[in-house]
């Protein structure tokens, strides 16, 4: 008998290796201004592993068609792709059923989607939407919009310094007027994880739907739709190591099922002629024209990817990460982090003393640090914090400790050039 | 062009001790102007008298660059007339839009020294704030924003170009 030799390649990833996973991700190989690239704007957009290019690439050189139409074999197969990849997406969140996944463009599509499609058909004159002070400007505009159109009003739960939802202030939100609770599941800039089981619960007690806005929690946290028991959940692709121009919106099938179409046109239809258009079942009665076949399979193979890292192996890495960053930060004098939940995801939003956003983005850059600088699309906790803008870390599950440190370093560097 | 020489010493000092900082009394001419993207906002006030400007002053808040960027130009312009302060508005726009070979006969001086701002496009609005604004009050817009389109900066930007 032949004995194998245990390799790397053989050992079962969720060990968490690391630098095996950094390996996976060609853009980490960058240099920036002759300094390895350190990519720490993932809640602005994460990066590609390159199973996913391969993915892009397989399925553009050899399975594209247009999908749901022709029985061509190129037809069937993307079809048949771009359905798994819904299937994929159905098991990553634990959804009921297939049909309660559909795709979008993005978070801010499928917002946009309910606004329009449940709220311009349940919300009305003198009823009331309720919203967070953490929300990002896309949970904000398409509620105010709908708001304006209708007559209707938008309440908005506060935080406290630490940038926590206040959940007492939040439950006195509701009366008799309450007809939705739209909130974000991480803060963007803050990083805080809000309790949404509970404050759906509490909404639910009330006969009040509840959407959640999971750009910033689903590339983090597990997340299970059915034990959430949110009415509405919705995440990007590509703040999931997957392609921009593609997202999910979650929606539990009796809703989905009594709301209005968002988008007209093929695909949303059973038959169509000019006296009467008959709508198609859910989920492609808000699917109109053909969407990013290519974006969703790759999304599916980013699921993937995720999955067999494990969803609780990247929080636990990610929280290392942020503890020993949050540690390090508070180490240098002159230095304040915004937002200080006790409930956080990776995400580091910090101000210095005396020195403007904008030039330590540029300062950092110059060591080859991406960062966002500015107000995250979130101006209200801004207003809040009081600060124009903070400079924001977001790290992933491929960031490292050393990583960190060049974090720790640019940041001297920049207080050193501005003594 | 790396951003080692674009914080060097001169535009360093000018953050830290802004100088005709803060706002001309009775002034003639002033003008507001914001970067919403960043939340930048400064205002400009100066007399002008017989087409030359006596006095300027700026005060808001921003980063190092578009300090530093005001404070340099309250110096330049001081004791200019209107039309050859248009003309360093101008010049000083073509250069931090990469439209300025600073090698050729130009009036900047030691405005140069933010000429590498060209590499850093996201950078270009905040050197450029000021000069927008001094250009407003000297036209009698009082209110100028980087992100309007009916602004003077592209009025300007139309006219010039």
């Amino acid at each position: 008998m032949k004995l194998v030799e245990p390799s790397l390649k053989s050992s079962p990833i969720s060990t968490f290796n690391i630098e095996r996973i950094r390996s996976d991700f060609p853009i980490l190989k960058l240099t920036i201004n002759d300094k390895p690239l350190v990519y720490l704007d993932n809640a602005a957009s994460s990066q590609m592993p390159q199973l996913v290019i391969d993915r892009l690439v397989r399925y553009q050189a050899t399975q594209h068609a247009n999908i749901n139409r022709a029985v061509h074999y190129l037809s069937e197969i993307a079809t048949s792709e771009y359905e798994n990849a819904r299937r994929k997406l159905q098991f990553f969140i634990n959804a009921q059923e297939d049909r309660e996944i559909i795709f979008t463009s993005g978070a801010t599509d499928a917002i946009n989607l309910v606004a329009h499609g449940y709220g311009r058909k349940f919300i009305g004159a003198g009823d009331e939407i309720i919203l967070t002070t953490l929300e990002h400007h896309s949970n904000i505009v398409p509620w105010q919009m709908l708001a304006d159109e209708r007559g209707a009003k938008i309440r908005v739960a506060p935080i406290n310094d630490k940038g926590e939802l206040i959940i007492d202030a939040y439950e006195r939100l509701f009366n008799q007027h309450t007809k939705f609770v739209s909130m974000t599941h991480v803060s963007n800039a803050l990083g805080t994880i809000n309790p949404i089981k509970k404050m759906i619960r509490f909404a639910h007690a009330c006969g009040v739907p509840v959407m959640i806005d999971g750009a910033q929690s689903a590339p983090h946290i597990k997340i299970d739709v059915q034990d959430l028991d949110c009415d509405f959940y919705t995440f990007s692709g590509h703040k999931l190591c997957g392609p921009t121009g593609i997202g999910v919106l979650y929606g539990k099938a009796e809703l989905l099922e009594r709301m209005q179409p968002f988008k007209g046109g093929g695909d949303m239809i059973i038959s169509v002629t000019f006296e009467k258009t008959t709508y198609n079942t859910i989920p492609h009665k808000f699917e109109a024209g053909t969407p990013p076949i290519a974006a969703a399979i790759a999304l599916g193979a980013a699921i993937d990817y995720l999955s067999t890292i494990g969803m609780n192996a990247i929080a636990a890495h990610e929280l290392d990460l942020l503890n020993y960053a949050t540690e390090q930060i508070n180490y240098i004098p002159g230095v304040r982090i915004i937002g200080n939940a006790t409930e956080k995801v990776a995400v580091l939003s910090f101000v210095i003393d005396g020195i403007h956003p904008h030039d330590i983005g540029t300062l950092l850059n110059q060591e080859g640090i991406a960062v966002r600088t500015g107000h995250h699309c979130a101006q209200p906790v801004m207003q809040y914090f009081k600060v124009p803008a903070t400079s924001r870390a977001s790290f992933a599950f491929y960031n490292n400790m050393t990583e960190v440190d060049a974090l720790i370093a640019g940041i001297r560097n920049v207080q050193e050039v501005f003594l | 062009m790396s951003t080692v020489s674009l914080y060097q010493e001169v535009i360093l000092d000018h953050n830290r001790k802004p100088r005709n900082y803060g706002t001309v009394e009775n002034a003639s001419h002033q003008a507001e102007g914001h970067n919403p993207l960043c939340g930048d906002h400064l205002s400009i006030t100066l007399n002008l008298s017989n087409q030359c400007i006596d006095s300027i002053a700026f005060q808001g808040e921003s980063c190092a660059i578009c300090k530093a960027s005001a404070s340099m130009m309250t110096v330049s312009v001081i004791g200019k007339m209107y039309g050859d302060v248009e003309t360093l508005v101008k010049e000083f726009r073509d250069m931090v839009m990469g439209n300025l070979n600073i090698n050729d006969s130009h009036h900047l001086g030691r405005l140069t020294i933010f000429s590498g701002i060209r590499d850093l496009p996201t950078r270009v609005k905040c050197a450029i704030l000021p000069w927008h604004t001094l250009h407003a009050a000297l036209n009698s817009i009082t209110n100028i924003s980087t992100e309007t389109k009916n602004d003077s900066i592209h009025t300007m930007i139309s006219k010039i170009g």
